[in-house]
């Protein structure tokens, strides 16, 4: 709820490796979580359920038998609820406050069955095994409620027409860009078409505070209203101060005051990133089917 | 005449704690906003406007550092509280540090503090938080006086708010579901009360904001738990009221914009930011957050009510007075929780009383705050691209094309966020960030059951369109000013004063002073990320300009020119 989640489009040999970053940096956010497959530390302590012991593995492996057999198919087979109404255990207050089956044996064995949940004639040491296999489900649980990691391979975002790409391709990016050039191999170098979609979108380059990330590099031209014109890689900018690097490897700072020094930021990704602001979703997705055809 | 006895007794202690520790009359918080900051926004306005005109466009060269102090965390050197080396660089003392809390400290043992939130000034002493953490410092010097320190049992640790102040008493909400009444002399506990289920998941840093004898109280969750406020009592931390943001019963309200009573209980719509306050007809108006889950089916087609809505309760008796829904349905995690201001002004040429608000889906509204009646909706995030468009209510209307997709939608990213915004009586300008990027946003998880929480999306961050401060005119809602931020980052909350200034960290390391008319920076000091809303206060004649830099508080103070 309280953060920007966004995971940053990292590049693999579009341009060079970059990152980037810098967007939507608020204040008193922690950095950008990384994708959901990568557990992000840094998140600080945990909830009662990633902190508690866990039941003896073989307790667990019997729970998780129990469970398939007489829960799953009106909770799920991943707790999330089914198709006959049973509730998703991964937030019920029942199960998420257990400790070791003494909520849920009553429950089990029929004090909910005016709320629609049958008695399961199940022994005591049956129900205390579910239980302990539901709070190791619950421990394996993502960080801001995410479900636990589902074995569902992700999804194939390959929707687009690779011929209408290859026509909004050949009218807007062969300015810059080649199939059989800089963009040959492409979909070798980036296997997954949801990376390369992120890769091209975003241009690859980076621009993040004080323009560090790497890419084509970001340059300026600084010219005082008395004195001599002064171009390099630019390293920081704000309202205050333009810091560059010059041709001779220079660190260079100019307070600014106003237009004094002028200040010209020449940022070879801009066009592509303005670009963003053009791009229907459809344009995005034929694209993107072009592009895996590069290999 | 039993009663009346029992009555009297009853009454006897409060009078006895009032007399003994004066500390923060609360009803001086009514009175405009000067010498102290003794809430939150620093009154119930939620304006943080000042009204000190030391610090002005023809002064602010000659402020200049007062003090800065660092703050450390946790129980010390020795884990026990002893010797901690806090305070200013100076060398001020070392202090014992008070600690409480029902962890072992092993998940929390400290290390520089985070300070993220709104900094109390009450009679020449800084009250200062952090997770877990709570300082009072000498207002003068930077001096610490005390440090208490929570043992946390864990929980989701984001940026901590502040704290709340009745009398002689603090309070704070910890992380771990606690609301915590400290002596503001000693930093000894009074009492801890239990304010929502850990075990559910919720975690809690809102500022308290104390209105009479109410505490109010709100607190955060990410898994599928209903949002609720609350209302305690500063003397003995008893329930008061509490107010459900979603429907929990059959025949709730808004109950019928869900799919189910399940999935109305399991909404989410959490209170994790301040509110503001009008006394003329006792109402609280506060935002609440996203729906859960939040980026995937299982909640229904309906509005979800009350998610990111502008909500006003009745602060004695916690009933709804009005809402209006600012980003119906929500399908990107845009909170509404931005803290609302208040402000009386003259709107279609007569006085109205206004409530102003500029959410995290980039839309900008003004009500009438007594009655909720809608009177103006724009959009003040130049690149917010997921609506189609604003329905006859004045409320923006979601374009389902640019929810998260199976192969992925560029939709643009919180243009703004729980940093507030600042408001101008004499400019008639209201001021927040405005954050522009554009994110590509992949539906994961395509399950008709849904998701939970924040999970079943990926989002990645393509390209960034622009950082900016920007002053709305609140009549219109269009923008007077936009002061680009070419530093890269975004801006913190806002602070306006009375000197026709306006301050916000850059998102570049500047504390930066704005003329309030024009946009202008006209002074800055590289101090490091600032980490909250700047804010001001008074003392011993002189005006102070006060933030936080991670770690380090910097107050800033007008040299006299006879000194």
């Amino acid at each position: 709820m309280r953060f920007s989640r966004i995971v940053f489009a990292t590049s693999i040999g579009f341009a060079s490796a970059a990152l980037v970053t810098g967007v939507n940096a608020q204040r008193g956010t922690p950095p950008p979580s990384a994708p959901a497959t990568v557990p992000s530390p840094g998140r600080g302590p945990n909830f009662p359920q990633q902190q508690r012991a866990l039941a003896d593995p073989a307790v667990i492996a019997r729970g998780r038998g129990l469970f398939g057999v007489s829960c799953a198919s009106c909770h799920g087979h991943d707790l999330r609820g089914g198709d006959q109404g049973g509730p998703n255990l991964l937030r019920s207050s029942v199960t998420l406050t257990d400790q070791h089956g003494e909520l849920i044996l009553p429950i089990v064995h029929g004090a909910r069955a005016a709320n629609g949940m049958p008695p399961v004639p199940l022994p005591d040491a049956d129900v205390i095994a579910i239980a302990e296999y539901i709070h190791s489900v619950l421990a394996e649980a993502g960080r801001q409620g995410r479900p636990p990691e589902a074995d569902a391979p992700d999804p194939d975002i390959l929707v687009g027409d690779a011929a209408a790409g290859r026509a909004y391709f050949d009218a807007h990016c062969t300015a810059c860009h080649s199939a059989s050039g800089d963009l040959k191999g492409l979909a070798t170098r980036v296997a997954d078409p949801r990376a390369l979609q992120n890769l091209w979108v975003s241009g690859g380059g980076g621009r993040g505070r004080g323009a560090a990330a790497a890419g084509p590099p970001i340059t300026v031209t600084v010219t005082p209203a008395s004195g001599t014109r002064v171009e390099g890689r630019l390293v920081r900018i704000d309202d205050f101060v333009v810091t560059l690097i010059d041709g001779t490897g220079a660190r260079r700072t100019f307070t600014r005051h106003g237009s004094d020094p002028a200040v010209a930021v020449h940022d070879p990704l801009a066009e592509h990133r303005q670009m963003v602001a053009r791009y229907t979703d459809a344009d995005m997705h034929n694209v993107t089917a072009y592009l895996v055809s590069l290999e | 005449m039993k009663r009346l006895i029992i009555a009297i007794v009853l009454a006897v202690p409060v009078l006895l704690a009032g007399q003994s520790s004066p500390g923060l009359d609360p009803a001086s918080i009514l009175q405009p906003l000067a010498a102290n900051w003794p809430t939150y926004s620093g009154d119930y306005t939620g304006r943080r406007y000042s009204a000190l005109t030391a610090i002005n466009r023809g002064t602010l060269d000659r402020i200049g550092l007062a003090w800065t102090t660092r703050f450390t965390a946790g129980a010390g050197p020795d884990g026990l509280g002893n010797g901690v080396p806090t305070g200013g660089r100076g060398g001020s003392a070392p202090v014992p540090v008070v600690v409480g809390g029902l962890g072992t400290g092993e998940l929390n043992t400290g290390g520089p503090a985070a300070i993220r939130g709104s900094i109390l000034v009450v009679d020449g002493t800084l009250y200062v938080s952090a997770p877990d953490n709570a300082w009072a410092v000498d207002a003068r010097d930077g001096t610490v006086l005390w440090h208490y320190y929570w043992k946390t049992r864990g929980g989701t640790h984001t940026g901590h708010r502040g704290l709340g102040m009745w009398h002689g008493y603090l309070f704070m909400e910890m992380h771990d579901d606690y609301l915590v009444s400290l002596d503001a002399k000693t930093g000894h506990e009074r009492w801890r009360r239990e304010i929502s289920d850990f075990d559910q998941q919720y975690f809690s840093s809102m500022a308290p904001v104390i209105v009479g004898d109410h505490v109010l109280v709100g607190t955060g969750d990410d898994l599928d738990a209903p949002g609720f406020l609350q209302s305690f009592d500063p003397e003995t931390g008893a329930l008061q009221w509490k107010f459900y943001t979603v429907p929990m019963k059959p025949g709730d309200p808004g109950l019928e914009t869900w799919s189910s009573l399940d999935a109305a209980r399991h909404g989410g719509a959490q209170v994790w930011v301040p509110g503001s306050y009008d006394p003329d007809t006792h109402l609280y108006i506060f935002g609440t957050g996203n729906p859960t889950p939040a980026y995937t089916v299982g909640r229904g087609e309906g509005d979800n009510l009350f998610t990111c809505s502008l909500v006003a309760v009745d602060v004695e008796t916690g009933k709804m007075a009005w809402y209006f829904q600012t980003s119906p349905h929500d399908m990107h995690d845009w909170d509404s929780t931005q803290t609302p201001v208040l402000a009386d002004a003259p709107f279609g040429g007569r006085p109205r009383h206004l409530v102003l608000t500029a959410t995290r889906n980039g839309y900008f509204f003004v009500l009438d705050r007594v009655t909720g009646e809608h009177l103006v909706t724009t959009k003040f995030g130049s690149a917010a691209n997921w609506a189609l468009g604003i329905d006859e209510k004045g409320r923006p209307t979601r374009n389902p094309a640019k929810d998260a997709t199976i192969p992925g939608s560029i939709v643009t990213g919180s243009t703004t966020n729980w940093p507030p915004p600042a408001f101008s009586p004499d400019t008639g300008l209201f001021y927040v960030p405005e954050n522009n990027s554009y994110s590509i946003f992949y539906l994961m998880d395509p399950d008709p059951r849904g998701s939970m929480g924040l999970g079943g999306t990926q989002s990645a961050a393509v390209a960034l369109a622009g950082n900016f401060i920007t002053a709305i005119d609140y009549r219109t809602g269009k923008a007077a000013w936009r002061h680009e931020l070419v530093g890269g980052g975004g801006a913190t909350g806002l602070l306006a004063t009375a000197g026709g200034l306006v301050f916000a960290g850059d998102g570049a390391g500047n504390l930066v002073g704005f003329d309030a008319t024009t946009g202008d920076a006209i002074w800055h000091a590289r101090i490091g990320d600032v980490s909250n809303a700047p804010e001001t206060y008074e003392l011993d004649g002189r005006q102070y300009l006060l933030t936080a830099a991670g770690d380090g508080l910097f107050a800033f103070v007008l040299n006299d020119e006879s000194r």
